[in-house]
């Protein structure tokens, strides 16, 4: 429903045509079928989360029992870190599309070259590329889903209300994703952003609760996104709502909204140089 | 240095040579001539050690390139036809860690470097990297590379293919230096004004055949007449007029664009056409060249 | 003298680029302890009598080696073929392609052992090593390194597309360093599934690092797990030795 906003806002600004919006993902279609190997690598990034699942989730929840949640809920440890594993596998999925991919194209393939060269307009490409970056990601999120239903780590009900905040999780890192990539200068930033990623992985209420943390770090984490989008899709999986969700939803749609007006002035600029 | 007798190259059932025999004496300058796809590269890597001959004999600096590899390659320099410089490191560390495969020590290597490179002019790019050098930097650098462990024989696949004409000369230059030093080089080039300039004696190649041997001058004076007449017209395709002009000069080849007439007096030649009421578009005596030798010998340019 | 030369040409690649590695050489494996082994390990009491950070130090120890031996070996070695050409510059000189191979396993041995031995640097802070025997686990490490690198090198060696490495990523490194006993014990696998674990070398080398560091014996008698990561060590280089052949021939 986010993303119907945002497309329709765009739309509304007379700045993009969804015809060459639809271009820009025909293209990634078509990338897609031509190297050897690339169906599987598509099909084998589902497998990332789903493993992680099952080695910490599974294995090291053998040994760590239940977990008591701050609402008193007591859920088994694989039924606390399959959220956790959502919500990252949305954000890398976006964020992989609209930085490294995004950057690849745009330096190295000459894509988007190739694209200003025709009626297409930079907020297209944008538009064009996040939108793709959902749709792949959604093929994760909602196989991964399914897995956590299965598995019985959430009832039928939660999976369907997750899968939007998906995509909302989705759509604020891949906004932000994109306007980062503006400010890309060369191979060494990726270092960075993986940096970040990695840590922000390992430590945003992923694997342990964040109020073990020092009230200080606690604080830290708070700042940072991803925090928001696990503790926003494990209160929907857990089925505990709360109106503190209401705080993690307003925070992502504050950075998808930051990220696109950024991108958006940005682009021209770059792409356009 | 090198001896080839009937050397063959087969890569399944296609022949890249087939069959020839040579002889490089030190001090030479030697080229292989001839249009891309002739077998130039694949006798250059069996004579670089570095590919095996299917048949035939090959000696290189009188060692057997098959069991002797290491050791021959080791007072070999090759400069390869794409450059393979290390991306990664300064220009000056390019040379120090090849030299380091030939087992020069580190401070010899130093020297070395250092040398080589205020030979090839590129002192100043030493601590650059590779890559913001211009192509007839990277090429030189090369060079510089393949002298590093001060080899008694050069081997040089399309020193200057690629390059901007200005660059060509400045490396020619270089490699002529090179030639006065005792230096024996071989190289291939499918320029025949490289070939002249850098060749004291050439091998023509064509299909994996050598086809003409000799001294440049020598395969001019054989094969072709003094002077070529380039003759151009406005009306009808060259070849109309192989009939009209009959007689005229030794011999005459239509090329698509312009006919040319072979004739030890060319301004004689040009006066004859006229006598016979044609005028050409353009008019151009020039001296035979080994471009002309080549056409001559297999009916093909050497560029197309 | 060959060998020697490869390696140099590695290591001064290496002093020109470390910066770039710093993070997943030196910082992740610390991150990884701190999130999982005191993070998750405050909700885990004891793993085989000892406490799961105690438990996991070595797991990550030797992880660490593996996907470091793993990704040197992928990008660096397809790229050195096939846009760098580095190898075959090296063809043109009295370097052997036994040199090649050994050369680089030296630097892969030299790597692994850097950052192995950064890394019980920091868990010695945490007070994670309990025996003497700890000095042994970065030349586990090299080993292990040399036993996963050399046969992936006779992978990129082989192969002309890049895109290979995401599966190699995807289906064999992630899934050996989740399963095979870094996180949890392999026990508690299925049975059906626990030969697979038995089959990585990183099993082998993540149970010597934590009999070393905790000093106690390993499940195998040390012996065999030395020789079976020995033996990966030998056949992956007698088929990159093969492969880097098949690819500079011709």
């Amino acid at each position: 429903m986010v993303t119907t906003y945002a497309v329709t806002q765009a739309l509304r600004g007379g700045i993009v045509s969804p015809a060459r919006v639809g271009a820009v993902i025909n293209r990634n279609v078509g990338a897609l079928r031509s190297g050897p190997a690339y169906w599987m690598v598509l099909f084998s990034g589902f497998f990332e989360p789903v493993l992680y699942l099952l080695s910490i989730g599974i294995g090291v929840g053998a040994l760590v029992g239940d977990l008591t949640l701050k609402d008193g809920q007591v859920i088994t440890y694989a039924a606390f870190v399959a959220p956790a594993m959502l919500a990252v596998s949305a954000m890398s999925g976006a964020l992989a599309e609209t930085t490294f991919n995004f950057f690849f194209k745009f330096k190295y393939v000459k894509t988007y070259d190739a694209m200003l060269a025709t009626p297409l307009r930079p907020a297209e490409i944008a538009a064009g590329e996040l939108l793709w970056a959902m749709i792949r990601g959604s093929l994760y999120t909602g196989a991964f889903l399914i897995v956590m239903v299965a598995m019985g780590l959430t009832s039928a009900g939660w999976a369907l209300l997750a899968f939007p905040a998906t995509w909302l999780v989705g759509l604020a890192f891949g906004a932000v994703g994109m306007a980062a990539s503006t400010y890309i200068r060369g191979w060494q930033d990726f270092d960075l952003i993986s940096a970040g990623q990695f840590a922000m992985f390992l430590f945003s209420g992923t694997f342990s609760p964040v109020q073990d943390y020092p009230p200080a770090v606690e604080v830290l984490i708070a700042v940072t996104p991803l925090y928001h989008a696990v503790e926003l899709i494990r209160g929907i999986t857990t089925g505990s709502l709360g109106w503190a969700m209401l705080g993690h939803v307003l925070y992502l749609i504050v950075m998808m909204a930051l990220g696109l007006y950024v991108a958006s002035r940005r682009l021209t600029t770059v792409l356009c140089r | 240095m090198i001896y080839a007798r009937g050397l063959v190259k087969r890569f399944g059932e296609f022949t890249a040579v087939d069959g020839i025999d040579l002889e490089v004496a030190p001090g030479e300058a030697f080229g292989f001539l001839g249009p891309n796809g002739a077998g130039k590269s694949s006798t250059m890597r069996m004579i670089g050690c570095v590919s095996r001959p299917t048949a035939g004999e090959l000696r290189i600096l009188d060692m057997d390139p098959v069991r002797e590899g290491p050791a021959i390659r080791g007072r070999l320099g090759v400069c390869p036809q794409t450059d393979n410089l290390d991306p990664d490191l300064t220009v000056f560390e390019n040379l120090t860690t090849y030299a380091r495969y030939f087992g020069i020590p580190r401070p010899e290597a130093r020297r070395r470097a250092a040398e080589l490179l205020e030979f090839v002019q590129l002192t100043e790019k030493s601590g650059s990297t590779v890559d913001p050098l211009s192509g007839g930097m990277k090429r030189r650098l090369s060079i510089a590379r393949a002298m590093i462990n001060e080899p008694d024989l050069v081997l040089l696949d399309e020193p200057t293919t690629g390059l901007d004409p200005q660059a060509r000369h400045l490396l020619w230059e270089r490699l002529f230096r090179l030639k006065q030093r005792g230096v024996t080089l071989v190289l291939t080039t499918h320029y025949m004004d490289e070939a002249e300039q850098l060749c004291d004696r050439l091998v023509v190649m064509d299909a994996g055949k050598i086809v003409a041997e000799g001294s440049p001058r020598h395969l001019i004076e054989t094969h072709s007449t003094r002077e070529v007449v380039e003759l151009r017209f406005g009306d009808e395709p060259p070849a109309a007029y192989v009939e009209k002009l009959a007689g005229i000069g030794q011999r005459l080849d239509p090329l698509p664009d312009r006919l040319l007439l072979y004739s030890d007096d060319g301004d004689g030649a040009v006066d004859e056409v006229h006598r016979r009421g044609f005028t050409p578009s353009s008019v151009l005596v020039r001296r035979a060249t080994l471009e002309d030798v080549f056409l001559i010998l297999t009916g093909r340019t050497l560029v197309d | 003298m060959g060998t020697l030369a490869v390696l140099e040409r590695a290591l001064v690649s290496y002093k020109r680029l470390w910066q770039a590695s710093v993070f997943s050489s030196f910082i992740l494996p610390v991150l990884f302890v701190i999130s999982i082994g005191i993070g998750v390990g405050g909700y885990v009491g004891d793993v085989d009598g000892v406490s799961y950070l105690d438990w996991i130090v070595p797991g990550v120890l030797a992880s660490t080696a593996f996907q470091m031996a793993v990704g040197e070996s992928t990008f660096p070695v397809l790229g050195d073929f096939k846009w760098v050409k580095g190898y075959h510059a090296m063809r043109a000189t009295p370097v052997g392609i036994g040199d090649m191979v050994a050369g680089y396993q030296l630097y892969i041995a030299f790597r692994v052992i850097i950052a192995s031995v950064v890394f019980l640097g920091v868990s010695a802070a945490f007070g994670a090593i309990h025996s003497p025997w700890v000095v042994v686990t970065p030349f586990v490490c090299a080993l292990l390194g040399v036993a996963v690198s050399a046969p992936t090198s006779a992978f990129s060696a082989s192969i002309e597309n890049d895109s290979y490495f995401a599966l190699l990523f995807r289906f064999v490194v992630i899934p050996s360093t989740l399963f095979a006993g870094v996180f949890f014990p392999v026990s508690q696998l299925p049975a059906l599934l626990r030969p697979l674990a038995y089959a990585s070398p990183l099993w082998h080398a993540v149970e010597l690092c934590r009999s070393a560091t905790l000093g106690v014996a390993p499940p195998w008698p040390a012996v065999a797990h030395v020789a079976y990561l020995l033996l990966w060590a030998v056949l992956g280089a007698l088929l990159a030795v093969r492969a880097f052949r098949r690819r500079l021939s011709d």
